[in-house]
């Protein structure tokens, strides 16, 4: 009801003493509120509608014009108070509610997360995609050519005529007959005549792939097996050269300081020839002549026999077509199961090439 | 080759003190494949000493044997008792006893122990219980008079003696005999070298008649004859020994004569008796039809190409490989022929492997003899033979034929350090060209002659590695070179590793499986007879005559490894393989054999090419078990035909390409369960489960699928092009079709996404649905989320249910599909 007459009246609901328990009341009833509903039931009781003070707000118009300023003010203060404290019991009350949610919700993370396995990419593959990518990253190409090979690539054109004695070391897979001039290749050497036969110098490729020999299954022989052979020609290609990328080899596979030795040898296909020993990647040599710390990788020789390399037979570059008084190259080729197995310690060569997975699955993706 | 280092040291001037290993490893500097340095009796200790059987007992046992109970004299006072299972001594003769605390290689340690009745105080050995031999029909008996009771064994029998065991390289023919390894030596170790020196008489044709009628075949054959041989004369000790430490069986003084001077020179020699010849001796090609019966009593049908030695009888020896049985020295020779010639490395070759009969002497002739060293054998033989057999030099020395010419080489002096990578002095070059042998004349361009003995120095390069080897190859100096830019991988390359990544990541072990199949497998697989997969190429010369053939599909061997994992308790698998799989050309040509003078003409490159089978790559999986496991959050899932197909799917995603599945029929594969997979309309491969009749016929776990694909079909992708992306919202409408049971789910899919126009962003079918009305009236309900979506505004639902009604129509003349009510 206005008071447009200014009668002085007495409002009991805006005195001083009954806002300030209103308030009070409030903001014990908001402290006293556990939960996030309670609270929401002591907002309606305490800053609702219908609330004490709201309807204390409703009766400023009562009073004389004079005193409505202050009794609005003491009202607004009261409210606002009022509504500060819900607020902060508000966001008090939920943090206690989040946190209990989620202690609520929480599982057991050491639980097995192995629902599907894992695949894996066999070493060998692996072992030489790296080698490629040494090789790639200097500037070379990788060459593949047919494993069923006609004897002139794999053979004669290697400088291994029909009655060459290399020949029959070479344990070699006829196709029909003996006689049908086609074999499995024994070696990825044809890749490298048929690069040579195709492409002008300067060549810089590696040439990986599987070969076969007739050597039956055992811990250390495989009839068929892998490797990754090298072939560089160009004007003034050296020794040196060769030498030079075969420790790069070396260290980029088996780390730095890991260097090679080559030992004269014979290889038709090159001449001079050589083997290119490993420097050992775990003992470095310190084995040799040291009883007390025998190495198991090198058999305490401090060099592992890894392949075979030399300067192309010129003879070699002729079949191909190659002017040997302008160019000259190197190869080298290594076995790359025989790689693994003393790079990782692979004891049976049968492991590698059964397919058991639980050997291939200790290589993982990257090997 | 083995040979004694104690013989070897009679040809070269050794440094004083050398050891065994360090001169191995000198070898091994000048490129000898040096396998081991050792002595046999390194793996023996304790004592073995020679005894004198005094006198021994037979006593027959129950099981059949009969033993010996010995006496031996051992140098002690008293001889001691030792059973003995042998029988081929006598009273008198010297053996090798091990005594109680010996040690016999393989770590055979000997003590006294109670046996048939006897304490027997040790062992009485053979050659193979000491390691030097394979003979164990009966002990070692020592030549009379070669030593004392209580002599060590080891000592007598040069088994301290350090022996070279060397892999002789087929271009160091020379190296097969003690004078080749001598002279490698004194290369190695820059010591003097002595050659066998002896006086040759005066050739003069006398010694027996000899007819040469192929002299490209053996451009020089060279003859003694001694006489008055005493056939029962023994082989001096230390030949013996030398001979046992060379891996070489003692059989008679006349052979073991021939061996001993082929050790020493490297010159095979052949004895025939003279009383069993008839006429001359002649040198030419077998006959058709013509047979030889060999020292080893084999019967050998000879080939034309074959070279023979014959007498009037015919042939009497494969030439350079193995003598006839017919004129081979026996027991009561007295006279003999000896032959050394010089047989055409080559003829020896396919002789060799025609008959398969590899033998000492064709591995040096094979390899090269020294042309010029036959008089010095024969005259050794000679000499051998009379000291120590009692036998006459009869007079005569035939020679017939000038032995090949010798060649003269042109070499720039400059090229050896050129290629090299080093300086090499022009004087260095020719120094190390007189080293090896070589004479040499001229000044920066060099005529070099190699040495009699080194046939395998014909070209310069040849002769370059002569000079760079001994020279050091320790000294070259380690560069790089400088290639040109490169490509890296090759597009197709890149794929094969992004297939083999995918796979893995997908869950599959790769595994690399032998090429070698049966041809049973293809029955088992239920391949129809005129199958192309059928048609593989053969192998002349399998390692098992189970698996003559090269793959033409990747299935068999993955099978195979799968099936050996199961055996091994591994029950869940995904494994996959890429390689070559072998696929032979009907008119295949024979390849041609191009020269190698010359690169060959395209043509000749071309017809070898086509002579070859098609070797594509290929990619292929195999499943089985469960493709996810049962666990915590619920049961497990079983690999069906679907992770095959989904497999295919995962190659050709990597080529950023999309397989179109259609239902397939082939072997082996389960017919309602056979996905064919192709590239546009050309089928690439196939995938699903297997048929459960190959499944039976071949052992595998049931519900085995597979997925094979031809790789080399897909090709690198193109750069992607990237997709314009709205960002206005999308609509999203579900629609469930019925369509009948027959209807393919992607031709339903096809025709939904075709018909619902430009503004369908994506299409997923997520729910196949059938009840007992529908499958009444023969059909099935497929539910597909549609996301339509406009480039450019904010599409209306009006708008997407009008592109939705479009596509339900368009399913529905396709397929016969009905919206669900």
């Amino acid at each position: 009801m206005p008071n447009p007459n200014f009668d002085p009246v007495e409002v009991s609901a805006l005195q001083p003493e009954t806002i300030e328990a209103a308030v009070s009341a409030a903001l014990a009833a908001f402290t006293a509120a556990s939960t996030l509903d309670e609270l929401k039931s002591q907002r309606l009781s305490h800053a609702g509608d219908r609330s004490g003070l709201a309807l204390a707000n409703r009766e400023i118009g009562a009073l004389p014009p004079a005193a409505r300023a202050a009794a609005g003010q003491r009202v607004g203060a009261a409210r606002a108070q009022v509504d500060r404290a819900l607020a902060a019991r508000q966001a008090e009350l939920e943090i206690e509610r989040d946190a209990r949610v989620l202690i609520e919700e929480a599982v057991d993370v050491t639980l097995p997360s192995d629902r599907r396995a894992a695949g894996a990419r066999h070493p060998l593959t692996t072992i030489q995609e790296r080698i490629a990518d040494v090789f790639t990253a200097m500037g070379y190409e990788v060459a593949e050519g047919p494993e069923v090979e006609a004897e002139w690539y794999n053979f004669d054109a290697l400088n291994i005529g029909v009655d060459h004695p290399a020949r029959s070391l070479m344990d070699t897979f006829f196709l029909g007959s003996p006689d049908s001039g086609l074999v499995l290749r024994t070696h990825t050497s044809p890749v490298q005549v048929r690069t040579m036969l195709w492409r002008e110098p300067p060549i810089y490729v590696i040439c990986p792939g599987r070969v076969y020999r007739t050597d039956e299954l055992d811990a250390t022989h495989t009839p068929v097996f892998h490797q990754v052979e090298g072939l560089v020609i160009d004007e003034g290609i050296t020794m040196a050269h060769l030498k030079g990328t075969l420790d790069h080899l070396a260290a980029a596979m088996f780390g730095p300081g890991i260097v090679t030795r080559l030992r004269p040898a014979y290889f038709p296909f090159t001449e001079p020839s050589a083997e290119p020993d490993l420097l050992c990647f775990v003992c470095r040599g310190d084995s040799v002549g040291n009883p007390a710390r025998p190495c198991r990788t090198c058999d305490s020789e401090g060099w592992i026999e890894w392949g075979g390399c030399g300067m192309v037979n010129p003879r070699v570059l002729v079949a191909c077509g190659i002017d040997p008084e302008r160019y000259s190259g190197f190869a080298f080729g290594m076995g790359i199961d025989r790689t693994l197995m003393f790079r990782n310690g692979v004891e049976d060569m049968r492991d590698i090439v059964e397919g058991d997975v639980r050997f291939t699955a200790a290589f993982g993706v990257q090997g | 080759m083995r040979a004694p280092v104690s013989w070897v040291s009679e040809h070269v001037d050794l440094p004083q003190g050398i050891s065994p290993r360090e001169l191995g490893d000198a070898l091994v500097r000048v490129g000898l494949e040096v396998e081991r340095v050792d002595s046999a009796a390194d793996g023996m200790s304790g004592p073995i000493v020679v005894g004198r059987v005094s006198s021994f007992e037979d006593e027959p046992q129950k099981n059949g044997k009969s033993i010996r109970w010995c006496q031996v004299e051992l140098g002690e006072d008293q001889p001691r008792g030792i059973v003995c299972g042998a029988s081929n001594f006598t009273a008198g003769d010297l053996v090798v006893a091990a005594l109680p605390g010996a040690v016999l290689p393989g770590g055979f340690a000997i003590g006294a122990r109670r046996t048939y009745g006897h304490l027997s105080d040790g062992m009485i050995c053979s050659v193979r219980e000491l390691g030097i031999g394979d003979e164990h029909a009966g002990i070692l008996v020592l030549p009379a008079g070669s030593a004392t009771p209580g002599d060590d064994a080891l000592d007598v029998l040069g088994l301290r003696d350090a022996v070279l065991d060397i892999a002789v390289t087929p271009d160091r023919g020379y190296c097969l005999s003690v004078r080749g390894l001598a002279r490698e030596a004194s290369a190695a170790l820059r010591v003097a070298f002595h050659d066998t020196d002896v006086v040759l008489p005066a050739v003069d044709g006398g010694a027996y008649d000899v007819r040469v009628e192929d002299p490209a075949g053996c451009d020089r054959f060279s003859a003694r004859v001694i006489t008055g041989l005493d056939p029962s004369a023994p082989t001096p000790g230390w030949m013996a020994r030398r001979l046992r430490q060379s891996g070489v069986r003692s059989i008679s003084l006349a052979v073991d004569v021939t061996n001993y001077v082929m050790l020493e020179t490297g010159q095979p020699l052949h004895a025939f008796d003279r009383a069993k010849l008839s006429g001359p001796i002649g040198v030419r090609r077998a006959r058709p039809g013509e047979k030889l019966t060999t020292l080893d009593d084999a019967v050998r049908a000879l080939d034309p190409d074959d070279l023979v030695v014959t007498d009037e009888s015919g042939p009497i020896a494969l030439a350079g490989v193995m003598g006839g049985a017919g004129t081979d020295i026996d027991a009561a020779t007295t006279d003999i022929v000896l032959e050394a010639a010089h047989w055409q490395p080559a003829s020896i070759a396919r002789a060799v492997r025609r008959h398969k009969l590899p033998s000492e002497a064709a591995k040096r002739f094979e390899r090269g003899v020294d042309p010029a060293i036959a008089g010095v054998a024969l005259q050794r033989c000679v000499d051998l033979l009379v000291e120590h057999g009692g036998a006459t030099a009869a007079a005569g020395y035939t020679v017939v034929g000038d032995g090949p010419p010798s060649p003269l080489i042109t070499l720039h002096a400059a090229r050896a350090g050129a290629l090299a990578g080093m300086p090499i002095a022009r004087d260095v070059a020719v120094k190390r060209l007189i080293e090896v042998g070589c004479t040499v004349d001229g000044g920066d361009v060099l005529q070099v002659s190699p040495p009699t003995w080194r046939p395998d120095l014909t070209d310069p390069a040849d002769l370059i590695e002569e000079i760079v080897r001994l020279e050091g190859y320790d000294k070259i100096p380690s560069v790089l070179p400088t290639p040109p830019p490169g490509r890296g991988l090759t597009p197709m390359q890149t794929l094969r590793r992004g297939v083999s990544r995918a796979l893995a990541a997908a869950g599959f072990i790769e595994v690399l499986t032998y090429p070698f199949v049966s041809p049973a497998v293809h029955d088992a697989f239920g391949l129809a007879p005129e199958d192309p997969r059928r048609i593989a190429a053969r192998l002349a010369n399998p390692l098992s005559d189970a698996e003559p053939e090269l793959r033409t599909c990747l299935l068999p061997g993955l099978l195979a490894t799968l099936q050996r994992n199961v055996g091994r308790g591994i029950r869940d698998l995904a494994l996959f393989e890429t390689g070559l799989v072998f696929l032979p050309r009907p008119d295949a040509p024979v390849p041609p054999r191009p020269g190698v003078a010359h690169r060959p003409s395209d043509g000749e490159l071309a017809a070898l090419d086509a002579a070859l089978p098609d070797q594509p790559r290929h990619v292929a999986v195999v499943l089985c078990g469960d493709i996810e496991r049962k666990g915590w959050w619920g049961p497990a899932c079983a690999a069906t035909w679907s992770d095959a197909i989904d497999a295919a799917r995962v190659v050709a995603a990597a080529a950023r390409v999309e397989l179109t599945v259609r239902a397939g029929d082939t072997a082996p594969w389960h017919p309602g369960r056979c996905a064919g997979l192709l590239l546009g309309e050309r089928t690439v491969g196939h995938a699903g489960e297997l048929n459960p009749r190959v499944i039976a016929a071949l052992g595998l776990p049931e519900r085995t699928c597979a997925m094979e694909l031809d790789l080399d079909a897909f090709s690198p992708p193109p750069p992607v092009l990237a997709p314009a992306l709205s960002t206005y919202p999308p609509v999203l409408l579900d629609i469930a079709l019925v369509v009948p049971a027959g209807v393919a789910a992607a031709d339903v899919l096809a025709a939904v996404r075709a018909g619902a126009g430009e503004l369908l962003e994506s299409v997923r079918l997520f729910d196949v649905y059938d009840d007992d009305a529908l499958r009444r009236a023969a059909r099935k309900s497929l539910a597909f989320a549609l996301r339509f979506r406009a480039p450019d505004r904010t599409l209306t639902v009006d708008e997407a249910s009008r592109a939705r009604d479009a596509a339900i129509a368009r399913a529905g003349l396709a397929t016969g599909a009905v919206l669900r009510a």
